[in-house]
């Protein structure tokens, strides 16, 4: 079945922080008696009105099995499955729709990469190369496969900004070199790293490149194309779609010539006991009964991002950074973690000598949200010789009003450590 | 500034979070623990010496937030000259305090300097924080040497 996407119109021009806001009815609550000010969206971020309808109206209208029933609700059902994935196509720009492989998130995706291609592809002394900026779901996958396999994980330094040093990275590329597995963007620190030239420099060697994209989603246009990265993976749930769903993108030679994933209904075209054939990709990776209403979700909030426009959103949290980073780091005592020229989404900091937790904590008083630890990623906060930090994360739905209450939390907190 | 923060962060926490006592390391002492919170990263080890059942001196070295600093600070400093069968009961008062409230079943005057943290009942993202160091006691005087968890 070949779903068709309908044209919608283009957006406007700029973005209106305060009509976006009306679209997430979660922002509308007080916390502790105060506007909630959410800033931990690269945590999670919330969802507009339309993907909550479309998710209840696929359960109260469509809700089957698919690629199965000859009814008219399978049928149905299928139809918007394939259609929520051409949508994913389209927004990264890839070439095929059936190189989207719908997963329960960036980390399952990274999992399945290295258990499929990697365990079929890696050699005792072989290199696997990431980055120190890398989450822990970038980072334990792929020690497993090495556990298993033999391999060696070669990790690329960052500098005191916390940005990847590029001539180290290319360095550590060689003949033993099977694959890199590099973020787009750090959820830790915001950096964004410049990963076309980095495809580029592994491709020299011919090394395929994952790419991490779960921060970088929601912030920038993707274009898995232009990029020429070999996989790249994120999680619906940081794109203001639901929970529990998120896309693989694996050029076909790759997915094709992979072993599958996992075991079951749908990844097969026909079993006996005696030989098992495999579906064609994507459904080879696509075991048991899918998340339907999930990723008629994550469409949902691709249609939605695309009525903003995503260059509109780049803009509008371009100079929102702008302004959260110079408010923040005027706080007397602070000190920004990860100062990266080339940043998204997230702003790092310490306050004094006071532990985050009681930051949070006291701003969470404030009915101020952010995440305080070592954000999954504990090697980066080794990098700069500390446990955790606070982070405050940032989505389109964030205004100036939100960072000035955020800084007047901070006096508070100082206040009470004084 | 809300009346539960005002409880949490009360002076003597504060105090005790901002200049820690017995924060140091124990030569020789017969028990050693580390204690950590791994979904926070907040970690520290534990020394205890002890002379029959009782504590004789007690110590620690880490890092965490102010509530899990100020535990420590305030364990260690009731703790000295407790026999071992005391500690564990204030431990049980001390856990009901945290997680009850001052309503619950708590013997305050049991509590002394310690009660200071009933504020942490009202945030119960916060009561592993406070009882970090109590597990991690709780580990060593049971003569434990691996490492504790809280999660």
């Amino acid at each position: 079945m070949r779903a068709k996407l309908e044209a919608l119109p283009s957006p406007p021009a700029h973005l209106d922080p305060e009509r976006a806001r009306a679209d997430f009815p979660i922002l509308r609550q007080k916390v502790h008696g105060r506007p909630l000010v959410y800033l931990d969206n690269a945590a999670t971020s919330q969802k507009p009105s339309s993907v909550i309808d479309a998710i209840s109206n696929f359960y109260a209208t469509t809700n089957a099995n698919v690629h199965r029933g000859v009814h008219a609700l399978s049928e149905r059902a299928t139809e918007q499955f394939e259609l929520a994935r051409e949508k994913v196509r389209a927004f990264i720009n890839a070439p095929r729709v059936e190189e989207v492989v719908f997963v329960r998130g960036a980390t399952e995706a990274i999992n399945l990469i290295a258990q499929t291609f990697g365990r079929s592809r890696v050699r005792p002394g072989d290199e696997i190369v990431v980055s120190a900026l890398e989450h822990h779901s970038n980072i334990v996958p792929w020690q497993l496969l090495c556990e298993s396999t033999g391999a060696v994980l070669r990790v690329a330094p960052i500098n005191d900004d916390g940005e990847l040093v590029v001539g180290e990275f290319e360095a550590m590329l060689g003949p033993k070199t099977r694959l890199v597995a590099l973020a787009h963007v750090s959820n830790a620190l915001g950096t964004i790293n410049p990963v076309r030239q980095l495809v580029a420099a592994a491709h020299s060697h011919g090394v395929p490149v994952v790419l991490d994209g779960a921060q970088a989603i929601p912030h920038l246009k993707v274009d898995v194309k232009a990029l020429d990265c070999d996989f790249y993976v994120f999680s619906g749930h940081k794109m203001f779609g639901p929970m529990g769903i998120g896309a693989l993108f694996g050029k076909a030679e790759l997915l094709e010539s992979m072993p599958p994933y996992q075991g079951g209904g749908d990844m097969i075209l026909s079993v006996t006991f005696e030989k098992t054939i495999y579906n064609r990709v994507p459904y080879k990776f696509e075991a048991g009964t899918p998340d339907v209403g999930g990723a008629i979700g994550l469409g949902s909030a691709i249609d939605y991002l695309t009525g903003l426009g995503m260059e509109q959103i780049a803009a509008y949290e371009h100079d929102l950074l702008g302004y959260a980073t110079a408010a923040i780091a005027a706080v007397p005592g602070v000190r920004l973690v990860g100062t990266a020229r080339q940043k998204a989404g997230v702003i790092s900091f310490l306050l004094g000598d006071i532990h985050p937790h009681d930051i949070g904590t006291i701003l969470d008083q404030e009915g101020i949200a952010i995440r305080t630890g070592h954000h999954c990623a504990q090697p980066v906060m080794q990098r700069f010789g500390i446990d955790a930090t606070a982070r405050a994360s940032l989505a389109f739905y964030n205004t100036r009003e939100d960072i000035d209450r955020l800084v007047a939390g901070l006096e508070r907190v100082k206040e009470i450590f004084q | 500034m809300s009346s539960d923060l005002r409880d949490l962060y009360q002076e003597v926490v504060v105090d005790h979070s901002r200049r820690p006592r017995n924060f140091r390391k124990l030569e020789h002492a017969d028990r050693t623990v580390t204690g950590r919170n791994p979904l926070c990263g907040d970690q520290l080890t534990l020394y205890v010496k002890l002379k029959d059942q009782v504590i004789e001196d007690i110590a620690f070295e880490g890092s965490g937030c102010a509530i899990s600093k100020a535990s420590a600070s305030l364990m260690t400093s009731i703790l000295k000259g407790k026999t071992k069968a005391e500690a564990e009961e204030l431990f049980r008062q001390f856990h009901s305090l945290i997680t009850e409230g001052p309503d619950g079943s708590v013997k305050r005057e049991q509590l002394g300097k310690l009660a200071a943290l009933g504020g942490v009942s009202e945030f119960p993202a916060r009561v592993k924080c406070a009882s970090l160091a109590w597990h991690t006691l709780h580990s060593a005087l049971e003569g434990k040497q691996e490492a504790v968890s809280t999660e």
